[in-house]
């Protein structure tokens, strides 16, 4: 397949690679603590994350409280993101609307998205189509990104207005840009 | 510890005990419901933060606080039930190994709050057991106030993170936090010095 082709000569060429554009991205805007629910897609960004020292990089029992751990973080003077997939936004509806949002965190959430051009697992494909409407619902700012070109613009551009306007942002990875999860056995 | 030697204590008068130990600016998170009612009874200070939502959360969002100031001490103030709904982040808690967080569960085995219908865990589980089988290695009951305030001053004298539970009463919280979210997080980040007030 041209996409996965595309896919792996992006991973080879380092830093241009989706994920080092998103290590970048955060590292810029001094966003240092990681914490995450893992996803196959995820797993270089979360391999090369673990591997700088700038970041404190680590895995949670579920993505509530990470995204609790990085609302605690910014009170505190610390900047955060939280790493997911579909499946797991989906388990944040109640978090988003109690804490998040009326206490106007600037929550960054990085979502791989299951679910889409390719799924093999009909789960998936349904939870993923709870995401965007929960996102509306609330009427976070969220953005699909389909294009290594445009990754870091709006990447750095969401993170600050995040920060500025002190509202959570939603950032959907989706598989033009990752090469996604594809039925492999 | 077995629970069944230690005291039933009020959740407002431990809630009141804490704070008065509280020389240094700590900062306290308050969970959901009467947890944070009596912390705000026991007299509101900068560095309390009530949650109005979010049930569970007051260990991750306290773990957040402790990494992000790790050379202040930060509690946590949950209850039973709660906790029940996040007992992963104890894993979570251990891994990481933070040094200035204690955390404060409050297990009456009730959900007070919607009408004082017994939790899953009640006369089953022990929190405690539970916490140190998560991995946090320094957990423990106290067996009654003074007891309480002991494991207090041991929390705060490690560098290690800590688990205090107590049995409390069935009573509901003596106040009612003033639910203002944005100026609950404000007034929280003043209090722990990350801005000054406009």
């Amino acid at each position: 397949m041209a996409g996965a082709e595309q896919h792996s000569s992006m991973q080879a060429s380092g830093d241009k690679s989706w994920h080092g554009i998103v290590l970048q991205t955060l590292k810029r805007n001094e966003i240092s603590l990681i914490p995450y629910v893992p996803d196959r897609v995820l797993t270089p960004l979360i391999k090369n994350l673990h591997a700088d020292p700038f970041f404190t990089t680590f895995a949670t029992a579920r993505e509530e409280e990470a995204v609790g751990i990085v609302s605690g973080a910014w009170m505190g003077g610390r900047r955060g993101a939280v790493l997911m997939q579909t499946s797991g936004f989906a388990t944040l509806a109640n978090t988003l609307a109690s804490l998040a949002v009326p206490y106007q965190i600037p929550l960054i959430m990085f979502v791989s998205e299951r679910g889409t051009l390719g799924e093999f697992n009909y789960g998936q494909s349904l939870v993923c189509r709870t995401m965007r409407p929960v996102l509306d619902s609330l009427a976070l700012e969220h953005h699909t990104i389909t294009r290594l070109d445009e990754l870091e613009f709006i990447a750095d551009r969401s993170i600050k207005q995040a920060v500025t306007t002190q509202a959570p942002v939603a950032l959907i990875l989706n598989p033009l840009l990752t090469g996604g999860k594809v039925f492999d056995k | 510890m077995d629970t069944r030697n230690t005291k039933v204590m009020n959740r407002f008068d431990i809630t009141s005990r804490l704070i008065a130990k509280l020389k240094h600016e700590e900062a306290v998170i308050g969970g959901i419901g009467n947890t944070n009612f009596d912390l705000w009874a026991a007299g509101h200070r900068p560095q309390n933060f009530y949650m109005l939502g979010s049930m569970g959360l007051a260990f991750p969002i306290a773990l957040g606080v402790a990494l992000a100031q790790p050379d202040r001490r930060v509690f946590a103030l949950e209850g039973d039930g709660s906790l029940l709904m996040q007992l992963g982040t104890l894993s979570t808690i251990a891994a990481l190994k933070p040094k200035n967080l204690i955390m404060i569960v409050m297990d009456n085995g009730i959900y007070q709050i919607t009408g004082a219908q017994p939790t899953p865990a009640a006369g089953v589980a022990d929190l405690v057991a539970i916490a140190l089988g998560s991995g946090l290695t320094n957990s423990a009951w106290a067996a009654d106030e003074e007891d309480f305030e002991r494991l207090v001053d041991q929390a705060m004298s490690v560098d290690a993170p800590s688990l205090i539970a107590l049995r409390i009463d069935d009573k509901p919280g003596v106040g009612t936090t003033r639910r203002d979210p944005v100026q609950i997080r404000e007034r929280f980040m003043h209090g722990l010095g990350v801005r000054e007030p406009l």
